[in-house]
C-alpha cells in the first residue's frame, strides 16, 4: 500500500508521510514473546547522536525522529546491542535477545540494485546507487554500461563522446530528465549527458516505450529520469577521486551542511582534467580530447514534514572545455587556419530551479507540486575550419496537482505546463554559412488517470494538449496497461504519441568534423525550413519471476515498436554530404530484448541479455538499414559481492561483456579506393570489469578496466593523412578507438 | 468554595460533552480514523487494506505489518465504522478493539486465508516473527 501513497507524492517529495517526528516502539524479550510483555529500562538511541530514550514500564519508547536519522541502537544489560535500520515512522517493535543465546545468523534481505517492479503499470525499471557504482566511472553517459536496456556507443572519433539510444533510438527521441525536468535536449543534447557527474546521481528511472504526459510530448521511444543526491538524505561529506592510465583526472566533492531545522545545503564540486595526449593508433590524432570541466552545484532543500512543505531551489555552473585533433595542434597559432587541424569545444552552462511541493497533511494522497527551470546553454566551438557556435535559452515549467477520485485505486495528476526555448545558431561549414536564430514556447494543459484494482489489473492513462508557436496545436496520447494473470508473471502494454522539433545541427555535431557538405531539403517547415518529427510507440512486455533452487530470477521479454509519420532523416549515404529532409515514406525501429536475471548464490548474480534490431529508413536512395546500428547484440553482467561485514567491509567484483553484431557502414563507394570502407564491420566483443574493496562504511576503493580485451577500430579517422582534404571524415565509428584503459580510484564518506 | 468548584466543573463538563456529541453529529469528509487488526504478513497487508478500500466511502487504507495498526480515510457520510469492520471481517481478519476486546472473524472467513496467514495460530506468528527481525 505504501507503494500507492509513495507514487501519488513521487514527482517530488517521497519524504513525507503522516507529519510526525516521533518514532514510536517496543522493546520486548525474544525469550518471552508470547505474553508480549515489554522491557522497561531499555535504552534506544540514534547512531552517532546524543539523542536516545528509555523504554517505560510496558516497554514502550518515544523518541525525536529525523529523516537523517537511519541507524537506531537498542542496548540493554545482559543482552545484545542491536542496530535496526530505520526508514520510517512505522511503530517498531523489536526483539532483543540474551547476550549468551548462540550467535543467531542474520540474514539481510538485501535489495537489488536494479529493480524491475511487478507492480508498476509502466515498463519502468529503478536503477540506484550501488548499480551506478559498478563502473566506478564518471558521468550519467556512462552509468548505462551495465544496464542491458539502454546501448552505448561513440558518436565520432575525436570527442570521445557517448551517446545512449534505447529501442534502436538515439537520444533525441528519448527524454532524458532530471528530477522530472527535461535537460538533456536542446544545445546540450550532444554533450549534455557528460555533464552530470556520476557522483550527483542517486537512482535513475529508465521507462520503455511512451512515458508520462506530465513531463511533456517529447518522449517517444523512453524517458530517462536521474534523481540527484539530496542535502538531507546525502552523506554530510563525500570525496571520490578517480584517476585512469589514460590520463584522465576527476575528482568529486560533496559538502552537505544542516542549516536549521528545515533548511539543508549542499555544495557539490566536480572537475576533471585530461592533459596527456594520446595516439594510440598512430593517426597523427589525438584518441581522446584534451579536457578541462569544473562543474559546481548548489542545492537547498526545505523540509517541514509537520506542515507538509518541500522545496528544492538549486544553482549550477558548468565549464567544460575539450581540445581535439592533430598531436601537433597549438590552438593559440593554429586555430582556424590550415597549419595543422585542430578543434575546441567551450561551453558554459548556467541552471536555476526550484520547486515547491506540499501533501495536504491531512490528506496524504492529495498533493501540488511546481517547479520553475531556467537555463542558458553556450557553446563555441570550431572543428578545423569549420565553425559552429550555439547558445540556446530554456525556460520549463509545471503545476501538478495529485489526487483521488473515490479512494486510492483511482488516482489522477492534472496541470499546465509552459516551456520556452531560445535558440541562436551560427553554422559555417564549407560553403553553407547562415544564421539560425527560433524561438519555441509552447502552453500546455495535462490530465493522467491511473487505475489500479490492487489486484492483477491497473493502467495508466494521460492525454495533453499544447499550443507551440512552432509545432502548432496537438493532442499527445499516452497508455500504459499492466495485467497479472498469475502469481509472479505480468504482461504489460503501452502506447504513445511523441512529437518534437529536432536540432539538426545540435544533435548531429559529429558530422561538423568531416569534410561533409551540408544540404537541407527547405520544405517551408518552421524548424530550418522542416517539419516537426511525429512518431508513434507501442510497446508489449511480459516478465515472470521465478524461485528455482531456492534462488531468485526473473525473465522479461519485450518488443517495442516506433513508427515514425515524420522524421527529420538524416542521410549521410554520399560520403562527401550530409542531408537533412522530411520522410517520405516509412521509418521504423522494432526491438526486440530477452533478459534474463538469476541469482546464482548468495551475493552472486547473473544478468544477460539478447537484443534484436530491426530499424530502416526510407532514404531518397531507397529503404536501407540505419547505419552503425548492430542488428544483434548480446549482454551479460555478472557481480559478486561477499559478506558484508559488522564494520561494513566487503569485496566486490563486477564484469559485464557485451557482443555486437556487425553493423552496415554508411556507403563509402563514391571516395577514392583507399577511403572506401567495407559494406559491413565485424562483429566484436568487449570486456568491462572492476574491483571494490571496501574497508568500513567510511573508506573504499576501486579499480577497473574498460576494453579489457583492447578492441579497436583499425582506422577510425577516413583520409587522416589530409584532413583539410576532400575526403577527411570521423564519423564513421563503429567500435572503440581508445583501447584498454585502467583506471583506480578512492571513495570517501562521512555521514 | 469546593462547592462553587464542583458546579463549576460540572458545568464545564456538560459544556465538553454536549460538545462533543455536537462534533459526532457532523460527519466529516475526510475522517482520520485508526484501529487494529491481526494479520502477519504483507499477503494479510494486502488483503487487509483492499478489504478495506473496497469499502464504499473509504479513501485511503494502509496496514502497518508489524504494529498490526490500521490508518484509514473514510468519508462518514458513506460509510461507517462497522461497515468497514465487517468487511475486514469477512476476509478473514480480526479486529481487535481492546486487550482483550476482539471482533473475531468467522471460522469459515478465516479458513480462507492463505496459510501461511493463520495468525491465529502461534507457530506461524512465531515464524513470521524470525522473519521480521531478519529484515
Amino acid at each position: 500500500m505504501k507503494k500507492y501513497i509513495f507514487s501519488s507524492c513521487l514527482l517530488l517529495f517521497p519524504i513525507l508521510f503522516f507529519a510526525q517526528s516521533n518514532l514510536k516502539g517496543m522493546i520486548m524479550d525474544k525469550q518471552n514473546p508470547e505474553n508480549n510483555s515489554g522491557i522497561s529500562g531499555a535504552t534506544v538511541n540514534w547512531l552517532d547522536t546524543s539523542i536516545g530514550a528509555v523504554s517505560n514500564e510496558k516497554g514502550w519508547f518515544t523518541i525525536p525522529y529525523k529523516p537523517e536519522y537511519k541507524k537506531l541502537v537498542v542496548s540493554y544489560i545482559g543482552y545484545k546491542t542491536d542496530t535496526i535500520t530505520v526508514t520510517s515512522l512505522k511503530t517498531i517493535r523489536h526483539f532483543i535477545t540474551p547476550e549468551s543465546e548462540l550467535e543467531e545468523i542474520t540474514v539481510k534481505s538485501k535489495k537489488r540494485a536494479t529493480q524491475r517492479s511487478l507492480f508498476a503499470t509502466a515498463n519502468m525499471f529503478t536503477v540506484n546507487n550501488d548499480e551506478l557504482l559498478k563502473a566506478a566511472c564518471c558521468n550519467l553517459a556512462e552509468s548505462f554500461e551495465t544496464n542491458p536496456s539502454i546501448d552505448v556507443s561513440f558518436s565520432d572519433a575525436l570527442t570521445g563522446t557517448r551517446q545512449i539510444q534505447m529501442l534502436g533510438l538515439k537520444s533525441p527521441y528519448l527524454l532524458i530528465t532530471q528530477e522530472n525536468v527535461p535537460s538533456v535536449r536542446g544545445a546540450a543534447q550532444a554533450f549534455g549527458l557528460t555533464f552530470t557527474p556520476g557522483t550527483w546521481v542517486e537512482s535513475i528511472q529508465i521507462t520503455k516505450g511512451a512515458g508520462s504526459v506530465v513531463n511533456g510530448y517529447e518522449s517517444i521511444s523512453g524517458q530517462i529520469n536521474a534523481e540527484l543526491v539530496k542535502p538531507f538524505s546525502d552523506n554530510k561529506f563525500f570525496l571520490n577521486a578517480y584517476s585512469s592510465l589514460n590520463g584522465r583526472l576527476e575528482l568529486n566533492t560533496h559538502f552537505n551542511e544542516k542549516i536549521s531545522d528545515k533548511w539543508q545545503s549542499g555544495l557539490y564540486i566536480h572537475g576533471n582534467y585530461r592533459g596527456e595526449k594520446f595516439d594510440n593508433n598512430n593517426d597523427n590524432f589525438l584518441d581522446a580530447p584534451l579536457a578541462k570541466q569544473i562543474n559546481v552545484m548548489n542545492r537547498w532543500q526545505y523540509t517541514d514534514a509537520q506542515n507538509g512543505w518541500v522545496s528544492f531551489i538549486n544553482f549550477r555552473y558548468l565549464k567544460d572545455e575539450k581540445q581535439t585533433g592533430e598531436l601537433n595542434f597549438n590552438p593559440e597559432t593554429d586555430k582556424r587556419t590550415t597549419n595543422a587541424w585542430g578543434s575546441e569545444i567551450d561551453t558554459k552552462r548556467f541552471e536555476t530551479s526550484a520547486k515547491l511541493g506540499y501533501v495536504f497533511p491531512e490528506l496524504p494522497f492529495q498533493s501540488f507540486g511546481f517547479q520553475l527551470a531556467y537555463s542558458n546553454h553556450q557553446q563555441d566551438s570550431y572543428f578545423g575550419l569549420n565553425v559552429y557556435d550555439i547558445q540556446h535559452e530554456s525556460v520549463y515549467s509545471n503545476l501538478l496537482f495529485n489526487s483521488i477520485i473515490g479512494d486510492t485505486r483511482n488516482k489522477f495528476k492534472t496541470g499546465i505546463s509552459f516551456t520556452y526555448d531560445n535558440y541562436d545558431e551560427l553554422v559555417e561549414v564549407g560553403t553553407f554559412d547562415e544564421n539560425f536564430k527560433r524561438k519555441e514556447q509552447s502552453v500546455g494543459a495535462f490530465f493522467e488517470y491511473a487505475f489500479d484494482n490492487l489486484d492483477d489489473f491497473s493502467f495508466t492513462t494521460g492525454l495533453r494538449v499544447d499550443a507551440h508557436n512552432l509545432l502548432g496545436n496537438f493532442i499527445t496520447p499516452r497508455l500504459h496497461l499492466r495485467y497479472a494473470p498469475w502469481e509472479n508473471g505480468v504482461f504489460r502494454a503501452s502506447a504513445g504519441r511523441g512529437k518534437r522539433s529536432a536540432n539538426i545541427f545540435a544533435e548531429n555535431q559529429q558530422f561538423f568534423v568531416s569534410s561533409r557538405q551540408i544540404n537541407i531539403d527547405n520544405v517551408g517547415g518552421n524548424i530550418y525550413g522542416l517539419n516537426p518529427e511525429i512518431a508513434w510507440n507501442y510497446g508489449v512486455s511480459y516478465m515472470q519471476k521465478f524461485n528455482i533452487f531456492d534462488k531468485k530470477g526473473d525473465l522479461t521479454f519485450d518488443f517495442y515498436r516506433t513508427d515514425f509519420s515524420n522524421q527529420v532523416v538524416v542521410d549521410w549515404e554520399n560520403p562527401q554530404g550530409i542531408s537533412f529532409y522530411d520522410l517520405d515514406g516509412k521509418s521504423v525501429a522494432n526491438s526486440f530484448q530477452v533478459e534474463l536475471y538469476y541469482q546464482l548464490a548468495e551475493g552472486f548474480n547473473l544478468r544477460t541479455a539478447y537484443k534484436y534490431f530491426d530499424v530502416s529508413t526510407d532514404y531518397k536512395s531507397g529503404n536501407l538499414q540505419k547505419p552503425i546500428q548492430p542488428k544483434n547484440r548480446f549482454f551479460a553482467n555478472l557481480s559478486y559481492e561477499t559478506i558484508l561485514q559488522e564494520n561494513g567491509a566487503q569485496w566486490k567484483f563486477d564484469a559485464t561483456f557485451n557482443s555486437i553484431g556487425k553493423q552496415r557502414l554508411p556507403d563509402t563507394r563514391s571516395n577514392p579506393s583507399q577511403y572506401q570502407l567495407a559494406e559491413f564491420s565485424n562483429p566484436y566483443q568487449l570486456l568491462n570489469s572492476q574491483v571494490t574493496r571496501v574497508f568500513s562504511e567510511k573508506f573504499e576503493v576501486y579499480l577497473g578496466a574498460e576494453n579489457l580485451t583492447n578492441v579497436q577500430q583499425k582506422n577510425p579517422i577516413l583520409a587522416s593523412d589530409n584532413p583539410f582534404g576532400a575526403n577527411f571524415d570521423t564519423t564513421i565509428v563503429y567500435s572503440p578507438i581508445f583501447g584498454r584503459a585502467i583506471y583506480a580510484g578512492l571513495r570517501f564518506k562521512i555521514k | 468554595m469546593k462547592k462553587i468548584v464542583f458546579i463549576f466543573s460540572l458545568f464545564l463538563l456538560g459544556f465538553s460533552t454536549q460538545a462533543q456529541t455536537q462534533k459526532e453529529v457532523k460527519k466529516k469528509r475526510n475522517a482520520k480514523v485508526t484501529f487494529t487488526v491481526d494479520g502477519i504478513c504483507g499477503m494479510c497487508k494486502k488483503r487487509i487494506e483492499t478489504a478495506a478500500l473496497k469499502t464504499k466511502g473509504v479513501k485511503f487504507a494502509i496496514w502497518d505489518v508489524k504494529s498490526h495498526q490500521m490508518n484509514l480515510i473514510m468519508d462518514e457520510r458513506k460509510t461507517d465504522l462497522s461497515t468497514i469492520h465487517k468487511n475486514i471481517m469477512a476476509v478473514g481478519h480480526d479486529i481487535i478493539l481492546d486487550e482483550d476486546k476482539k471482533l473475531m472473524a468467522s471460522d469459515k472467513a478465516y479458513e480462507s486465508v492463505h496459510p501461511c496467514c493463520k495468525y491465529r495460530d502461534s507457530k506461524i506468528v512465531e515464524d513470521h516473527n524470525g522473519e521480521l527481525k531478519k529484515q
